[in-house]
């Protein structure tokens, strides 16, 4: 990684939409060498997504999150992978992560409604050969996401004009 | 009642500071953007916060050392040597102030008889000159100028130095101008000092926010400098600590002995919770390379690339600046004076910037743009002020 990735990296993950422009003048390099970078960090798969931070809770979309703890009993030659896999394929799952401690993968669980939720789990994950076990957790409420607060603005204390 | 008698006239004749009359102006408009602001937009990262917060759990309330907390000014020893060379002793050559500003005021009425000069390059940061006649001073202006992008000149430094001349504040990184001094710039001065024998005051508050791989010289590491230079600094603009309200003096134990008199005497001691909190800053910063001091630079640095484009772009001329917080773009080419021009952006615009002249009247021509602000503001504002320069032609 080239420090002028570094530093693309970081301003994309703040705002997705800075312009390749910005970038340039704002890195001190040229247009092209900022459009070739992020083209090489999209190439290698390092950039997967342009995607904005949304705050559901203002939307009136319909929709329920849950954490599921999976215990499961990994396959021989192929680990939690083909597990995993098994798992990630589901439309209803966010995301996966295999995890150190009590349990082994953590699978984030979207729906529209809370029975929806729990009969994903109930016929679809929880049936699964290698599955040994689940816990399920609903998310309430979500204070901070990405990095971002979600719960009011961030307020700015200082004076209008200062020395 | 006739309050003439009772006040000091020296005192009463000192001018309000030019920036109050924005600032009413500027706070009693909505959706105002600022650039006016000459502090971080960080927050004090939340470890440092969070070590304050411990202490007053822990019910560490009290006064401390007049000099200030002993594992403190051992902290910025540390500090001091690791990242500009300086070597003070924590026992008897460093005193923690409140804020830098204190540290200025105490090195002035330390220093100044009645009628002994200051020397004050301008434009500079507003309480200066005051904090010199409050002193019992006279301040001496020395100007710098755009095209030698701000920095201090051996021979304008010379040509305003008298018999009464005591002293030099240095303040570098600037504020206004973002302008920096680096090694050769500093060495030019070192004659005019010894042969007059001044005494520097070198405000380096902005030492840690410097650019596109340039270096502070910390100017008491040059040679000879060290025992006639006072080193102010603090934890406002590096560590994003504003309100907590510490600085430091450091320098000879002779100076700093009759400084420690005022300070006892006047202030006692810095707050305690800002001490804890500035020890945090610094113990933090040695064990993880001043990581959260980088990630606010390279923000910094960002900003003000695009800041000094876009006043480009607009037409403005526009030196760059190496450090700070600011930008100094001249508004000449609008035909219009720096109040005029402020004044007008934020009644039109609602985009506060800083008349130039509100630093002394070399800023003419001039307005001081701070980048510590959001990016997304910061692009609205500067599409702003490209909007209002375009109603001027």
């Amino acid at each position: 990684m080239t420090r002028l990735e570094n530093a693309l990296l970081n301003l994309l993950k703040e705002d997705c939409r800075t312009s390749l422009e910005d970038m340039a003048v704002m890195t001190g390099s040229t247009l092209e060498e900022v459009a070739e970078a992020v083209d090489q960090l999209e190439k290698r798969r390092i950039i997967l997504r342009y995607s904005p931070v949304i705050n559901w809770d203002l939307t009136d979309q319909d929709r329920v999150e849950a954490m599921i703890e999976v215990k499961v009993t990994p396959q021989r030659d192929m680990g939690f992978d083909a597990v995993a896999r098994r798992i990630y394929r589901f439309e209803e799952v966010k995301s996966v992560y295999l995890m150190s401690g009590s349990y082994d993968l953590l699978v984030l669980v979207q729906a529209r409604t809370l029975k929806e939720l729990a009969m994903f789990v109930a016929a679809k994950l929880s049936p699964l050969e290698m599955v040994t076990g689940t816990a399920t957790s609903f998310v309430l409420k979500r204070y901070k996401e990405e990095g971002v607060i979600f719960e009011g603005e961030e307020s700015d204390h200082r004076l209008v004009i200062s020395p | 009642m006739n309050y003439e008698r009772f006040l000091n006239p020296s005192i009463v004749a000192v001018p309000p500071s030019g920036i109050r009359r924005f600032f009413d102006l500027a706070a009693s408009m909505k959706d105002t953007i600022s650039l006016g602001v000459g502090e971080p937009d960080f927050k004090t990262p939340y470890p440092i916060r969070d070590a304050a917060i411990n202490s007053l759990i822990d019910g560490e309330t009290q006064y401390t050392a007049n000099r200030g907390l002993p594992e403190l000014r051992q902290e910025i020893a540390f500090y001091l040597m690791g990242r500009y060379g300086l070597e003070y002793d924590p026992a008897r050559q460093i005193i923690v102030t409140i804020g830098a500003s204190e540290a200025i005021d105490i090195a002035l009425r330390a220093v100044l008889s009645p009628g002994d000069e200051v020397l004050v390059p301008e434009p500079s940061y507003v309480s200066y000159a005051p904090g010199v006649v409050f002193a019992g001073g006279t301040p001496l202006p020395v100007v710098t100028r755009q095209e030698d992008e701000f920095r201090l000149l051996p021979e304008d430094l010379e040509a305003a130095i008298t018999p009464r001349t005591k002293a030099l504040i240095l303040p570098y990184p600037n504020n206004p101008t973002g302008a920096i001094m680096e090694r050769k710039n500093l060495e030019a001065l070192l004659p005019v000092i010894l042969r007059h024998d001044l005494l520097v005051i070198s405000d380096e508050i902005y030492s840690e926010l410097i650019y596109d791989g340039k270096e502070h010289v910390s100017f008491a590491t040059l040679p000879d400098m060290y025992p006639r230079t006072l080193t102010i600094n603090g934890f406002s603009k590096s560590f994003a600590m504003t309100g907590w309200r510490v600085g430091y003096i450091c320098g000879a134990p002779e100076l700093l002995d009759v400084m420690n008199k005022i300070h006892q005497y006047t202030i006692m001691c810095a707050p305690r919770q800002g001490q804890i909190a500035a020890m945090e800053a610094l113990r933090l910063g040695r064990e993880n390379g001043y990581e959260e001091v980088v990630r606010m630079r390279e923000s910094y640095d960002r900003r003000r690339r695009l800041m000094v484009s876009s006043f480009r772009q607009m037409g403005l001329e526009c030196f760059e600046p190496y450090g700070a917080f600011y930008v100094f773009p001249s508004i000449r080419s609008t035909g219009l004076s720096s109040e005029e021009f402020c004044a007008g952006l934020l009644r039109e615009k609602h985009v506060a910037a800083v008349p130039g002249t509100a630093f002394g009247p070399s800023g003419e021509g001039h307005m001081r743009c701070s980048y510590a602000t959001a990016m997304d503001k910061l692009k609205t504002a500067l599409d702003r002020i490209g909007e209002y320069i375009l109603t001027l032609k």
